[in-house]
Order: structure tokens, then sequence, then C-alpha cells
């Protein structure tokens, strides 16, 4: 296993870290912008019928750009109507006003800025991987920096299929404070890890469930807009779009975190001979996964829609939240060589 | 979803009943899907104090710890169990009602299951454009037998009646939700057979010495319930050397990089010796019998000479660690059959050693690059015919008398001796060898564990992404001109693809040649 350290990647990764820190800022503002100046939603934008010629379309790329159009066509129908009864919009972009243009392209720019900051995120990982010749996940901060990349990978992915570009201000903030943290508090020099960490399982298991994370963080923004959004119309998409959205991130993150949590077990069974022991990371894993399968009952069964699903979802968040960061910092067990300086 | 309606509305509370109509009450109450779901967030709520307090299955340490600084919450806590969160009889409580709840909930269901899966779809309903997607076109020449065709192709399940045709595919999703949560009763079984059929044992081995796997070899040995001591593989293996490394510079010097044992193993008596390179991620197996390295540290040997210029005592001496950043350690000597009086020697063990500002002397690396003694000597009476069982890793010095203090006298190198005032004898520092704890396991639960976990997660998948659909067509025979009327539902809820596949399946029906045929479409949202 390499000792030295390539100080200079190391720097350069740091570096990046900066610059990303600096273009999710960025971003966020374009998106508040967009947020802010740009289109009011009607409270629950009914769906009409329309007329798109899908079906005449045989293939599946054209097929999905139209019901990105049909949609997009949709919320204007919506919005024009909101605009033209002028019912009681809030904020400086008060609905009975056309939106300034300058807002739509501010949107835009954000996108831009976010995939810049994805690519000067990824860089700083892969920068930082190859200055310490290993896995780049192998302390609190490093493991940080990649659920703040996975969270907003998993934003421009459910972007790239279907307009979710109200939740970019918000993901950008947590990615961005995440970052920030990590900058301020987490950060240790790149260096080697101890012999457990050493193992090709660090690839699988971590990277599990920091893709995991990622979505579940996307899943939990979308649920505290739910929350924090009020009825009647709002610059936020509606509640059910919110809804659809967090559940649409659980179900794709819930399997990925499953995986994790075996992975992890079969690693341990590798390095410290049981596969499962309690230790207080496995517990809080545990009863996230718990809490989430919870949350997918509670729908899918028990047929739980509305606020009564999103704090379910918020609770399992919670758990979440608590396994990353809390049980390094509070619990110790035979995780906690995470090294939190 | 089908399942959906089954869940039973809450059974009201039989009055007037017999034992089994109670039974039967309460197997409904158990198996109802509002009570998995109190039972499960109990069994995530059971599990939380054994992440807050010390347990005795992992740090047994922390456990005397805690008693010792607070013996009155201590108690109480003990009294709930609280130590022993994950043996106590609550936990096994929850644990085995959910999977009561889960058993009574998925054994119906994959009865039902099998019955849906052999059951025809239904028969078209009769407006097709009422359909969440809904598609109608000329077709000449179009007729039921070359939609079935299609669709089958497409592997949807069919029925036909005069003039329509009905198809339903995506039965995977119940099977996959139904292989899930099978799969996760298997898992609960097999983590329990595992427990009850396997054992696990702790050993500390020096340099130089062997092992034989048998129950007295062990310093710790925890069976199941169902483990005979004649049932251990019968392997053995002597540690031949063992290295650790660690970084040497910079700021994070003294970290350990590697850990590598030696070890010659020899899988049944009378066989072969290979040797095996044992790591921390790389344990050794022997036919399902795993040993891993879990820890290491020094043991200094040492040879004392009694006051007669006897040989007393003469071997390898397992330390505790001290401090891990310098493997400062610290050994216990007890030399009872030195004579005229016994010896007892408390021993510091510096690995690097070097003088510090004060005249004293410190360990500034965990590698032995500058290995010392520091020697603490005491004689009299070492109580060990008491009877009381004593810690090889601790000498009560209080009824002893004191005959060196080397905190700042210079300490023993490797080969130096040191005599004792008084003509008591002395003691040498013959070498330093290392030893290692090994934590050996044998679960036979293991592999139907991670077969069963593999399981369900592929029915987790497929029961995530799996989307049960129908289709339905009809033909209407107009004044020359043949109508084909197309409607798709879905009853799963998700991303815009069906509308995707709806289209395709249409443009599929249609056929190649009926490129821009005049048509009428209507596209609902799915939502
Ligand atoms: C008492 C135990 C349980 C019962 C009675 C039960 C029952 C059910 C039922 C009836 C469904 C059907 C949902 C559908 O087909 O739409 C379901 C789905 C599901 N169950 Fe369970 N379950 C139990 C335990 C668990 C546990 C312990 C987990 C995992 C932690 C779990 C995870 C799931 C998941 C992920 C789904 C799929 C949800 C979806 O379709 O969105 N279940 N369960």
């Amino acid at each position: 296993m390499p000792t030295d350290v390539n100080s200079g990647l190391a720097t350069l990764s740091d570096q990046l870290i900066l610059a990303t820190v600096l273009l999710y800022v960025l971003a966020m503002i374009g998106y508040a912008l967009d947020l802010g100046f740009g289109r009011a939603r009607a409270a629950a934008p009914a769906r009409e019928l329309v007329p798109a010629g899908v079906g005449v379309a045989g293939d599946a790329q054209t097929a999905d750009a139209q019901t990105a159009d049909a949609q997009t066509a949709d919320a204007q129908t919506a919005d024009a109507r909101t605009g033209g009864a002028g019912t009681g919009s809030t904020g400086p972009g008060d609905g009975t006003r056309t939106p300034p243009a300058w807002a739509a392209r501010a949107g835009t720019l954000a996108i831009a800025l976010s995939c810049l900051g994805w690519a000067t995120n990824l860089g700083a990982i892969i920068t930082r991987g190859f200055a310490v010749g290993r896995w780049p996940w192998g302390n609190m901060y490093e493991f940080v920096v990649a659920i703040c990349f996975a969270a907003v990978t998993a934003f421009l992915v459910m972007q790239a299929r279907q307009p979710v570009r109200f939740l970019g201000a918000f993901v950008s903030v947590a990615a961005a404070l995440g970052l920030g943290f990590a900058v301020r508090y987490l950060h240790v020099q790149a260096g080697p890890v101890v012999p457990a960490l050493n193992s090709y399982w660090i690839a699988i298991h971590v990277t599990a469930a920091i893709f995991a994370s990622g979505l579940f963080i996307v899943a939990g923004v979308s649920g505290i807009l739910f929350l924090a959004r009020k009825d009647g119309p709002s610059r936020l998409p509606g509640r059910d779009d919110l809804e659809r959205v967090a559940h649409q991130a659980i179900v794709i993150a819930f399997p990925i975190w499953t995986f994790a949590v075996i992975a992890g077990a079969l690693w341990a069974d590798k390095a410290w001979g049981r596969y499962w022991g309690w230790d207080p990371k496995e517990v809080w894993a545990f009863i996230t996964w718990i809490a989430y399968a919870a949350y997918l009952h509670a729908r899918a069964t028990a047929g739980w829609r509305g606020r009564a699903a999103v704090i379910v979802q918020l609770i399992a968040f919670g758990c979440l939240l608590f396994n990353l960061i809390g049980v390094n910092i509070f619990l110790s067990g035979l995780h906690s060589y995470a090294q939190v300086p | 979803m089908t399942f959906t309606q089954e869940v039973r509305a809450d059974p009201v509370r039989p009055a007037g009943l017999g034992p089994v109509g109670w039974l039967r009450w309460a197997w409904r109450l158990l198996t109802s899907m509002r009570t998995a779901l109190i039972l499960l967030f109990l069994f995530a709520l059971a599990s939380v104090p054994g992440s807050i307090y010390p347990q005795r299955s992992i740090s047994p340490e922390k456990v005397a710890q805690y008693f010792k600084d607070s013996p009155g919450a201590a108690k109480w806590l003990d009294r709930l169990g609280l130590f022993d969160v994950f043996t106590s009889p609550w936990f096994a409580a929850t644990y085995l009602l959910l999977f009561l709840s889960l058993a009574g909930c998925v054994i119906p269901r994959a009865a039902a299951h099998l019955r849906e899966v052999r059951r025809t779809p239904p028969a078209a309903p009769r407006n097709l454009s009422r359909l969440p997607q809904h598609a109608s076109f000329e077709a000449p020449g179009a007729t039921v037998e070359a939609i079935v065709a299609q669709l089958r192709k497409k592997r949807f399940r069919t029925v036909t009646g005069p003039g329509w045709v009905s198809a339903e595919k995506g039965y995977l999703r119940e099977t996959g939700n139904l292989l899930f949560h099978v799969a996760l009763l298997a898992l609960l079984v097999a983590v329990g057979a595992g427990g009850l059929y396997g054992y696990r044992g702790n050993v500390l081995l020096v340099e130089g010495n062997g092992f034989a796997n048998t129950v007295a070899a062990y310093d710790r040995y925890i069976p199941g319930q169902n483990v005979s001591a004649e049932s251990l593989e019968p392997f053995s293996f002597t540690l031949s050397d063992f290295q650790a490394t660690y970084v040497a510079t910079g700021d994070r010097r003294g970290q350990p990089l590697d850990f590598s044992a030696k070890l010659m193993v020899t899988d049944r008596p009378g066989g072969r010796e290979r040797p095996y390179d044992l790591r921390v991620n790389e344990p050794l197996d022997v036919n399902g019998t795993q040993t891993y390295l879990i820890g290491h540290g020094y043991a200094p040997s040492f040879k004392v000479l009694d006051g007669k210029g006897q040989v007393a005592f003469e071997g390898a001496v397992p330390c505790l660690t001290a401090d891990q950043m310098t493997y400062t350690s610290e050994c216990v000597i007890k030399v009872p059959d030195a004579v005229p009086d016994q010896l007892g020697f408390l021993v510091r063990f510096l690995p690097t050693t070097v003088p510090a500002q004060d005249g004293s002397y410190v360990s500034v690396f965990p590698g032995a690059a500058n290995p010392t003694a520091q020697v603490f000597a005491f004689s009299g009476d070492l109580g060990m015919k008491s009877g009381q069982p004593q810690s090889v890793y601790q000498l009560d010095t209080k009824k002893l008398k004191p005959l060196v203090m080397g905190l700042n006298t210079k300490p023993l190198g490797v080969g130096e001796t040191l005599p004792l005032p008084g003509g008591a004898g002395s003691i040498q520092l013959t070498g330093v060898r290392e030893w290692i704890s090994l934590q050996i396991a044998y679960d036979p639960g293991r592999i139907p564990a991670l077969l069963a976990a593999g399981l369900s997660v592929l029915g987790l998948v497929l029961s995530l992404t799996v989307r049960r659909r129908r289709v339905w067509a009809r033909v209407k025979e107009g004044e020359g001109a043949t109508e084909v009327e197309v409607g798709g539902l879905t009853r799963t809820e998700g991303g815009p693809g069906f509308a995707e596949e709806f289209s395709q399946i249409v443009t599929a029906l249609r056929g190649p040649e009926a490129g821009d045929a005049a048509s009428r479409q209507g596209v609902k949202d799915a939502h």
C-alpha cells in the first residue's frame, strides 16, 4: 500500500473543493432568482388534456422529449390561468405580471453552474484519490464531500429526466453547506488509512451508501419543501409533485441502501469476524433502513399520503443524517476510526 | 395492487367468543398491516439503546467501567437489560412478533399470488377512451389475432373475446415483493440458526507459539446452545512471524499501515502444513471456520534469576498496550518460584525509546526501533496460594516490598541485566516478540444469510421497478374502414414511463405501413 502522498494533487483537490463551493453558491443564487422572479405556480396545477403527438413517434427518445414538452406546456397552461385570475400570488414576481425574461435565463445559467460545480466536485474527489493512491472515502471529510457530490448528481440526473429545477436552490444550498462544513470542521490532510479500511469492499460498500444517501437527500429536501409549502399558489410546485419526486428518489435509493448494508455486512465478515455485531453504525444503518421501509409501507399498503407519509420520510431522513454524522461524533464503536479531527 | 385490497380492516373485538375466537382475533390483529408498521417502528426503536449504552457482547470492559462510575444507574440499566439489548427478552419479543406478523402476512399472500398468476386478465371495459392512456386509428385489415400476436411478442398475457383483446403484464412485481418478504424471513431464520449452531472464541498467541482448535485452548469461548465441544474443526497453526508497518514520517507518523501474521496451518491432525499470510481483511478459512486477526501487541521476553542464582522465570510476557500511538505497553511478571522471596515485576515496555526533557523515558513510535523495558520490582508474598483467581495482567503491590522503581533510571535494553538490590536476584530483557489476538468463529448461518440477503435485494428491485400494466384493444368494423381502439392502464405510480411504452405498443399495433395514416389520438396525463 502506498504511503507517500502526492501533496501537489492533494492541494489541487482542496482548491477544487473551494471552487465547487463557490459554484454551488452561485448556482443557488441563479435558482433562487428563477424561483423568486420566475413564474408562480398554481396550488394544484390541474392537468389538461394536451394534444401531443405521442404515439406517432416510434422511438423512445422523441417520445420522452415530447412527454417533457407536454408537461411544460401543461405547467404553462396552469400558470397562465393563475396569472390571468391573479389570485393572491405572493412575492416580488407577482402572479399578475409576466416574469422578466432574465429570471428564466438565471435558472438555465444555474443549471450550467451546477454542472460545472459537479465537475469540479468530481475533480476534487479524483485528485484526492490519486494523491493518496486509494479510494477517496476513508474519513469523514472525504465521505461528506462524496455525499454532496452524490446529492448533486441525483438532482442533475432527475432534472435531465423531468423538470425538477425548483429543487435546485435547496439541493445547492445543502451541498454548499455540507462542503463548507466539511472544509471547516472535518478536513484532514490527505493520507493513508488504517488496515481495516484498506479493502476493495470500501469501493463497494461506501460507494453504494454514498449514492443512496445522495438520493435520500434529494427526497429529504422535497419532504421539507412539502411541509414548508403553504396551500394556495406558490412559487414552489404543487404538493403532490413534491411528494412524487421524493417517492421516486426513495424507490431508487432504498434497494441501493439495502445493498450497501449487505455489502457492509460482507465486509464486516471479512474484517471483524462477524457479519453483524450491532456496532452503533450498524444499529443506525438498520434503523434507517427500517424507517424507509416503514415509509414505503405506509404509502403502498396503509395508503398514507401527504403529510403523514412525509413525516415518516423525514424521520427516516433524520436517522440517516444521524448515522452519517452523529454516530461518528457521539457514539464510539468500530466504525469510529473514520477520523473526525 | 391486488394485495392492497387485501389489507384487512382492524378486526372488531369479538364479544363473547370462545378461546378459538380470541385466538383468531389476536392472529388477525397481529398480521394486520398497521400492526406490522408499528412492529417495524418498535423494532427500530428497540435497537436504539443498544447504540447508546455499552454492550456486554461488544465491550464488556466499558460495561464494567459504567458499573464503577455510576453503580446505582448501572444496576437499573442492567435490570432492564440495557447492557444486553440484543439478547434481552423484550428485544426477542419484538423480533418474534415481527417474525410472526411477517409470516402471517406473507404465506397467505403467496397463495393468493399463485391464484392471481393463473387468472386471466379481465375483459375490456366498454369505453376505452376513458382510460388514462388511449389511442385509436384506422387500420384496414386489422384482426384480433394480429393484435394478440403483437402483444404476445411484447410478452403480454392475453385473453380475447368477440372483437376485443385484453392483455396484462408485470406479474413479476408481486413475485418480487413476495420474494423479498420471504427472503427476509429466511434471513431471520439463518441468523437465528447461526447463533444456535455456531461458536466464537478469542485467543492470544505469541510469536513462535501454536494454537489447536479445542475448547481448552481459548482464552474466551462463547458457544451457541447447540454446539458440542467435539464438533470444533480440528485444525491447528503456529505463528511464525508477525509484522506491523507504520507511517514513519509526517503528521500521521505512527499510524498503522499493514499487519501481517505468517501462520503455518495444519488443516487436520496429521495433515500437511501450509503457510498462510493472515491479514486484517483476509481471514483464514478452514472448512467454514474463520480465523481473524483482530489485535496485536508486544511480548518482550525476560529471564529472572532468584536470590539463589537459579532461573526462576524465562519466557515471553504478553503486555497490554497502554497507548495506541506509541505502543507503550504494560506488563506484569509474577515469579512465584523465586526463593527466598517471591518476586513480582511491573514493566513498562517502550518500543522506540527516547529520553524526555524531564529525565524520564518515553516511546515515540509504535514500531520496535529501540525497545527498552523500565522495571519496577517487588518482593514478598504474591498471594497466589489464597486460591483467589488473579488476572495475569495485574499485580497487587500493596503488600509487597518495592525493590526497584525505574521511572527515571535508564531502562533495560535488549540483552541488558538489572541486578536486584539486596541479592534478591536479577532480571534480564532477553528479546522482543509480538503477540496477536485472534477471533475464531464458526457460523453455519453465514452463507444462507448471504443468499437470503441477495435474494431480498433481487426481490426488492423487481418489486420496486416492475410495473403492472394492462392494455386493451377493440377492433371496430365500420363502413369500409376498420378502426382499432387501444386503451392502457397502470396501477403503479411512478415516472412517465408507461406513456412511452404505450405509444410504442400503439406504433407496433399500427404496423410499419401506417406511418402517416390519419389518426386521432388522445393522451391523458397519467396522473
Ligand atoms: C410484518 C411484516 C411485514 C408485512 C406484513 C409486510 C407486508 C407488505 C405488503 C402487504 C406489501 C405490499 C405492497 C404492494 O404490493 O404494494 C409490502 C410491500 C413492501 N414491504 Fe413489507 N411487510 C412486512 C415487513 C417488511 C419489512 C421488515 C420490510 C423491510 C424492511 C418490508 C419492505 C417492503 C417493501 C420495500 C415493500 C414494497 C413497497 C412498494 O411497493 O412500494 N416489509 N409489505
